[in-house]
């Protein structure tokens, strides 16, 4: 029986991954035509930004309600649905997309970077992955389009084609592929031997079918196999895929292709196994650890790089890591952090990626020791990436500080006292880090005059400042999600 | 009626097709010829199917002589199936052919080409059509002896001594079966499959029925190119024409896979096979040997007709280990896998065949830049090595999704883990290939390349466009198979 | 024990022969005397086909009055068929040899090995 609801629910998600796929080939396309193909990628973005909405306002009522489109294995089906984590991270990646856009634009002009279509192109067939993974229903379909994102990321890495961008463009690859095949797959197949369903449904499908020590070996191979979500020793693409052009960086390694990692993570601990079996048996130990660790190292090694984009790679792996943990810890309300530190990371390490980007496209300068005084001459932007950088530190009254209020209130509630220490010290690792960026930038004197430096392009700095903009807004905003995330089934 | 007779037109048609080819002009006339005609048994092979579906397995008596004085055919879900993908390959192939031939071979010769092409063809038929044992080396005889002058043709001086080697092990090889069918005979009197299947169990305590049993492994091995016994392989296929190697790749191993099912599990039976003599000890550690060293060998090669060799030992791994599980998911998966990767395989040396029609060489370091004046042949090869992968949305994933599954039924984690462990092993050669293609500058002289012909293109794509088809929408495949593994294992 | 081994002594010959045989084609690198070893070797599983039909005191099969035991013909029918393939392997194999010779100068593996590695 297809009810009203169930048929726009239907069209609205497949538009969802339609109309990327249409933009793509319409840049196909028109390759030639430079104006029309910048048109035909920002029109692609507002429209599935407009399918998002539509899907939100459909309301609570067709959540979990199942869209097969065809049976590929045996009785598993491409299945798609729609759920509160589904809708969070559609709205993030679609909402910041339209912002990368027009950044992408303006970045890829002012650098004058070759090879335009195919790089809007596998853009837009990237979002589309994104989208296939936000509403899956079942793991078979996120896997699918889990390996899709990998593939058709990897053009975006090696856009340049230089040496050094073909050797990261394969550590991106090799590791991605790798640990998605070496563990996730045999997850995934392991899953449906046992249990012999895919299907995300409430409460967890595992149950009792398996001992304790499988369980844990199970939950490590689904947390390592994603190696989107950037669990050390499983991290070392990402440092390595910041040889992409800005924009990639900063909507796929800040927003889309790590988010999609730990939405992973999170979908398959509150609809694989549930939070009660995780708690109960204590299988999410060995992650817990993996994950703390994670999160220090990968700060501490932040501190040592010189590397502005490299230092932002390691804090994004820290901040990964953070929302593992809170899956990880498998308490409603640590998953309520991890959720909302999805989306006020999203926002605010696209921010710093973005000043990033302006300010190699303003001075080509790229190590952080070479940006003393810098901020003078490119206020807008500075002032952007302070705001950014205070909101992943956490101080309110920036929108970083709700996510981690709850992922520390967790760490509490699952009686793990280390774990809320642990993130207050990684807290202070993120002071030293990002803070001094900013304080050198506005307080030092230039190393050197050149009067030349000016600020970026306004297609560049504008959605610098949006988006900072949206850090300062989701402080007061961020009750709306998160009432929205109290329908997620936890209990 | 025509209909009751396909079983013997099936291989008759190419077979009585292949010394009028050798008679016709020097024109286009001898490719057409091929070609129809083996358009013709494709459509014959796919009434055969349709056939064995409805009324079960065929049983064709030559000439009307009963069964254990005359040689019967017959045909079973499993030789239907087989049937149709050697001649669906063999007519895309012959089509595909035309130009590669008369770029690569002298004028003169194209008739005899495409004689011999078609009594390969022929061989290959017959050796899944008949059910009698003695016609099985007749036929495997045909198929190779006709092979070993197919890749003899090949440019490069190589091909010839490639091709002597094949012809030294393939002779050993079909020798070593000849004495098995010859020790089964002394002992049972008779050479008829089905009626072999029916005594066997009298004389299965005999010491020579054992022994025959060893000279079927070693015999079929050496055809199958399993590890160790696959040395003549790489070289066969790398300097045969491209057209040879499009097909041999695709078919010959495949046929020899087939042949191990009839013989291991049709007359000796699963219980005699797995269970007293104990095959998966040999096939298990062989197979997993083949994956593993053939894939890393694979990495290092030059050439990238000779990689995708390698790889192909590697898949023949993946095959055998479904035999080695000793079960029937273990047997489907394996069944599912010969029919994939023969389009995936038979896709991916039609890529080569594209790039050596107009870049003249298929040397790993010629390729750079080859995507910016051939995309569409580029963009078929990086479909077809994402599906030997095993990327989801392709048939190769669909393989090993059913292998992986069959091992994890018998609890072998170990297994799975080097399965796809080899699986990353295949993801670095075929990047190596993509890098190249599509990362590298083009060579300064390569200005003025243009993209492979229509029908070559076309021809490739439909085989890309069937790994992608059968990677969502398999149960046509999975179907037959799990059909066929029940057959063979009643 | 005697008895044992000369009443088999069809066995003997023939797994001789078989061995001879391989041995030539593995250890000889003349590419011709490979060829031999290879008739040999299948010459040898010849003989093993035809003495097993062969019954003592047995006559060709005549379906006649006072012919009542006979050899059995069949083997000796497929025998026919594998000396004709034994034949056509045979034939390709020395065509091919006088190509390479043609293409190597030379027909000694060892040597063409030499040169193919040259090439590379």
């Amino acid at each position: 029986m297809i009810s009203e609801a169930n048929h726009d629910l239907q069209m609205a998600i497949y538009a969802s991954m339609l109309v990327p796929i249409a933009g793509a080939l319409l840049i196909f396309l028109c390759a030639r035509f430079r104006g029309l193909i910048e048109l035909v990628f920002v029109g692609t973005a507002l429209c599935l930004l407009g399918v998002t909405i539509s899907i939100v306002n459909l309301g609570a009522d067709i959540f979990h309600q199942s869209i097969s489109l065809i049976n590929i294995i045996g009785s598993i089906p491409i299945a798609f649905h729609v759920e509160p984590l589904g809708i969070l991270f559609a709205c993030v990646a679609s909402g910041l997309w339209l912002i990368t856009t027009i950044y992408a634009i303006g970045y890829m002009n002012a650098n004058k970077e070759k090879h335009l279509a195919r790089f809007y192109m596998c853009f837009c067939l990237a979002m589309a992955a994104v989208m296939g993974i936000a509403y899956s229903a079942n793991l078979l379909t996120l896997f699918i389009f889990y390996e899709i994102l990998t593939l058709s990321t990897y053009p975006l890495v090696a856009h340049k084609g230089t040496e050094s961008a073909k050797q990261g463009a394969r550590t991106y690859l090799g590791i991605l592929i790798s640990t998605s095949i070496g563990f996730l797959l045999i997850a995934i197949i392991w899953t449906w031997f046992s249990v012999g369903t895919l299907d995300f449904s409430v409460g967890g499908i595992v149950e009792d079918k398996l001992p304790n020590n499988l369980l844990m070996l199970l939950f490590a191979l689904y947390a390592f196999g994603i190696g989107k979500a950037a669990l050390m020793p499983f991290h070392r693409w990402l440092p390595s895929a910041m040889v992409a052009p800005t924009p990639v960086s900063a909507l796929l390694h800040a927003v889309a292709v790590v988010k999609a990692g730990v939405f992973c993570v999170l979908k398959i601990t509150v609809y694989i196994f549930g939070i009660d079996l995780l708690d109960t048996t204590g299988a999410n130990s060995p992650i817990i650890w993996v994950a703390t660790a994670t999160m220090l190292l990968a700060s501490l090694v932040a501190l040592q790089q010189n590397n502005l984009k490299a230092r932002l790679a390691y804090s994004t792996i820290s901040q990964l890591a953070y929302i593992v943990l809170g899956a990880a810890l498998a308490t409603s309300t640590s998953i309520m952090g991890s959720s909302l530190h999805l989306a006020t990371h999203a926002v605010g390490k696209i921010t710093l990626f973005f000043c990033a980007g302006a300010i190699y496209t303003a001075t080509k300068k790229t190590l952080v020791s070479e940006l003393n005084g810098l901020g003078r001459i490119m206020p807008f932007t500075f002032t952007a990436y302070t705001i950014a950088a205070i909101s992943i530190i956490g101080l309110p009254p920036l929108a970083g500080s709700w996510s981690k209020w709850f992922l520390v209130d967790g760490a509490i509630t699952a009686d793990r006292l280390i774990i809320a220490i642990a993130f207050l010290v990684s807290t202070l690792l993120n002071i030293m880090y990002l803070l001094p960026i900013a304080i050198n930038g506005f307080m030092s004197k230039p190393a050197y005059h050149s009067g030349t430096i000016q600020e970026a392009p306004f297609a560049i700095v504008m959605p610098s400042c949006i988006t900072a903009g949206l850090c300062l807004a989701l402080f007061f905003l961020l009750s709306y999600v998160y009432d929205f995330l109290l329908l997620l089934p936890l209990r | 009626m025509i209909g009751s007779h396909y079983p013997i037109l099936q291989v008759v048609v190419p077979l009585v097709a292949a010394p009028l080819c050798s008679l016709l002009p020097k024109s286009k006339l001898p490719w057409l010829f091929a070609t129809v005609i083996s358009w013709l048994t494709f459509a014959i092979s796919l009434a055969l199917l349709v056939q064995v579906k409805n009324s079960g397995a065929l049983i064709y008596e030559l000439g009307d002589w009963p069964a254990p004085w005359g040689i019967q055919y017959y045909i079973d879900t499993i030789g239907a199936f087989v049937l149709v993908l050697v001649s669906l390959i063999a007519s895309i192939t012959l089509l595909a052919s035309r130009e590669l031939i008369e770029k690569e071979i002298a004028q003169e010769k194209h008739a005899l080409f495409y004689t011999a092409f078609l009594l390969c063809y022929t061989g290959l038929l017959g050796i899944v059509a008949t059910g009698d044992a003695f016609n099985v080396f007749v036929f495997l005889e045909i198929s190779s002896i006709s092979s070993y002058a197919l890749i003899a043709m090949g440019e490069n001086r190589k091909a010839l001594t490639a091709s002597y080697e094949y012809l030294i092990m393939g002779t050993i090889g079909a020798t070593f079966i000849l004495i098995g069918i010859g020790l089964l005979y002394m002992q049972t009197g008779t050479l008829n499959m089905l009626d072999l299947k029916q005594r066997i169990h009298e004389v299965d305590g005999f010491r020579s029925v054992h022994a025959a049993f060893a000279f079927f492994t070693v015999g079929i091995c050496l055809k199958l190119a399993l590890f160790p016994l696959h040395h003549w392989l790489p070289n066969a296929y790398a300097y045969a024409p491209s057209a040879v190697s499009i097909f041999l790749a695709a078919t010959a191993t495949k046929v020899a896979l087939y042949l191990l099912y009839r013989v291991f599990y049709t007359i000796f039976g699963f219980e005699f096979s797995f269970d007293t003599l104990h095959l998966g000890y040999i096939l298990l550690p062989l197979s997993i040997i083949a994956m593993v060293i053939s894939s890393f060998t694979a990495i290092f090669q030059l050439g990238v007709k000779r990689l995708l060799a390698y790889s192909s030992l590697g898949q023949i791994g993946y095959m055998t280990l479904g035999i080695a599980l000793e079960t029937k998911a273990g047997l489907i998966a394996s069944i599912i896998h010969l029919f994939n990767h023969a389009f995936i395989k038979g896709a991916l040396f039609m890529c080569m065949a594209c790039l050596l029609s107009r870049l003249h060489s298929t040397r790993i370091t010629d390729l750079a830049g080859a995507a910016q004046h051939m995309p569409w042949t580029c963009a078929a090869f990086v479909t077809a090595g994402l599906a030997l992968i095993g990327v989801p949305l392709t048939s190769g994933f669909i393989s090993k999704w059913y292998l992986v599954l069959a091992i994890l039924e018998k609890d072998w984690w170990w297994l799975a883990v080097i399965v796809l462990f080899t699986s990353l092993l295949s993801v670095v050669y075929i990047w190596r290939v993509i890098e190249q293609m599509y990362l590298r500058e083009a060579n300064s002289h390569s200005a003025n390349i243009k993209e492979a012909s229509p029908i070559l293109l076309i021809c490739t794509w439909l085989m890309v466009i069937m790994t992608i088809y059968f990677g969502i929408d398999n149960s046509y495949p999975v179907n037959m198979a799990t059909h066929a593994a029940e057959a063979l294992l009643k | 024990m005697i008895d044992y081994l000369i009443n088999h002594y069809n066995y003997w010959v023939s797994i001789l022969l078989m061995m001879a045989g391989l041995y030539i084609v593995i250890d000889h690198t003349n590419l011709i005397k490979k060829l031999i070893g290879l008739n040999i070797f299948q010459t040898s599983v010849f003989i093993l086909f035809i003495s097993m039909g062969k019954v003592d005191g047995g006559t060709a099969p005549i379906l006649e009055q006072g012919y009542s035991s006979f050899s059995n013909p069949l083997p000796h029918v497929l025998i026919l068929t594998a000396i004709v393939v034994s034949v056509a392997t045979t034939a390709v194999g020395l065509a091919l040899v006088v190509n390479i010779n043609r293409c190597f100068q030379s027909i000694d593996e060892q040597e063409i090995e030499k040169i193919e590695l040259e090439e590379e």
